[in-house]
């Protein structure tokens, strides 16, 4: 049986990270599944965790009136769903739902805020992770807003 | 090059404004057609435009099978043309994917909305046991659910090796990958030493794909590509297609990046 600090030390989100941080991460991380179909976060409540996705998938959504829910992006094991807990006014800006079974780790927000402003060594290494993975994201979406598959005007006839 | 008139047999809709075309000629073989060489379709009256072949067999006795998409003169007026009618056909030129390479690496094959096309006959050649590549992964990135080329074909691929198809917009009811393709690409498992890549896609989805390619080690001599130019006489004399140094149509479409890198720096050409 796997304890919590067995996983986080598995997820590569925490690769590197020291022993007793992971410690401490742990005292305020929880096991969750979701079944498919089931919500993990829900947009425009209070984002007071993040969650690590050990498998299974997730669709980060929004819901467009008159159109029904959006998917933006699909996140698998391995990834992270939520950053909103790190920065005011910690409310989740996307749904997120489980579309198969997943397997994920609940980090508590509030816990490690204040943990990161006691520790910034702490803070400023988790900071640099989530950066990454926001970075990530942001050129992720600038590619899919250029539309890459769609009609160029410049494009002539001649095709693949 | 005169063009010969072939025969439309089959017409099938792979989603709203692109077909995949059989095309035969009553009595008369064809030349057979390397994986990645295209032929000049000529829709009479209306114009001529270089199709890569998509067809799952190569040799002579076979359609030829072209998929088209409707987005210039030339290619409406072949995606109106219905079963039975005639179209002109010149080829097959360029030079296709550098199969003999391949010998028992692995390959991996990234398609980008219509690129699929071109990579499709290696794909059934993988299938067929005539690639001698040891293993075949496949990432497959399109606009939207809809408008993914052969999609009975893909839910069977799926089974005999890996295939990751990922889209860029999705409602609710598609349950698979949702985001750019390079992203699938970059958190995937990599032969990245050994790996032979073939890519084909809209240019600058191969450019950000290469930029991961890069990041993740893999070597500039083991990337090909096949591009996309205005191509009008596909023997090289026109000029028409001129990429640098090079002709696409004669000395592609099918490039190593590493002898096409600098070219790609350059905006327009």
């Amino acid at each position: 049986m796997k304890t919590i600090t067995d996983l986080l030390h598995e997820h590569p989100f925490f690769n590197g990270l020291a022993e007793k941080d992971l410690q401490f991460l742990s005292g305020c991380t929880s096991n969750g599944h979701y079944k498919e179909g089931e919500y993990l976060a829900r947009e425009n409540t209070s984002a007071d965790h993040f969650f690590l996705i050990r498998s299974g998938r997730v669709a980060v959504e929004t819901f467009v009136p008159n159109y029904g829910p959006l998917c933006l992006m699909t996140l698998h094991g391995g990834d992270i769903f939520g950053w909103s807990w790190l920065y005011p006014p910690y409310r989740t800006a996307f749904d997120a739902r489980a579309l198969t079974s997943v397997r994920s780790l609940r980090l508590g927000g509030k816990c490690l805020r204040d943990k990161c402003e006691r520790e910034p060594r702490l803070g400023f290494e988790l900071m640099k992770r989530f950066a990454k993975i926001a970075t990530d994201r942001l050129q992720a979406t600038r590619i899919q807003l250029l539309d890459l598959y769609g009609p160029h005007p410049s494009q002539g006839d001649r095709q693949p | 090059m005169i063009p010969q008139v072939w025969r439309i047999e089959q017409r099938r809709e792979e989603y709203p404004g692109t077909v995949t075309l059989a095309l035969t000629r009553e009595g008369k073989s064809r030349d057979s057609i390397h994986p990645g060489q295209f032929n000049m379709l000529y829709a009479f009256g209306a114009g001529e435009v270089a199709i890569s072949s998509s067809g799952p067999g190569t040799s002579s006795d076979e359609p030829l099978i072209h998929t088209i998409k409707s987005q210039g003169l030339a290619t409406q007026a072949l995606c109106r043309l219905p079963e039975g009618s005639q179209l002109g056909v010149r080829g097959p030129f360029g030079q296709g994917w550098p199969i003999g390479l391949v010998k028992r690496r692995p390959l991996i094959v990234i398609a980008g909305g219509l690129g699929l096309a071109p990579l499709r006959p290696l794909i059934y050649s993988f299938l067929k046991g005539q690639l001698p590549a040891r293993s075949l992964q496949v990432f497959y990135g399109a606009r939207r659910p809809q408008e993914l080329l052969y999609q009975q074909e893909l839910e069977d691929w799926g089974k005999s090796f890996e295939l990751v198809v990922s889209v860029d917009h999705a409602d609710s009811t598609w349950e698979g990958h949702v985001g750019v393709i390079t992203d699938p690409l970059r958190i995937s498992t990599l032969d990245t030493g050994n790996a032979l890549i073939f890519l084909c896609g809209p240019e600058i989805m191969m450019r950000f794909c290469i930029q991961v390619l890069r990041h993740k080690g893999v070597a500039e001599s083991n990337i090909y590509l096949s591009m996309e130019r205005n191509m009008k006489c596909a023997i090289g004399l026109c000029g028409h297609c001129q990429w640098g140094p090079n002709f696409v149509c004669k000395d592609g479409p099918v490039f190593c990046y590493r002898n096409v890198r600098q070219w790609f720096q350059i905006n327009s050409l």
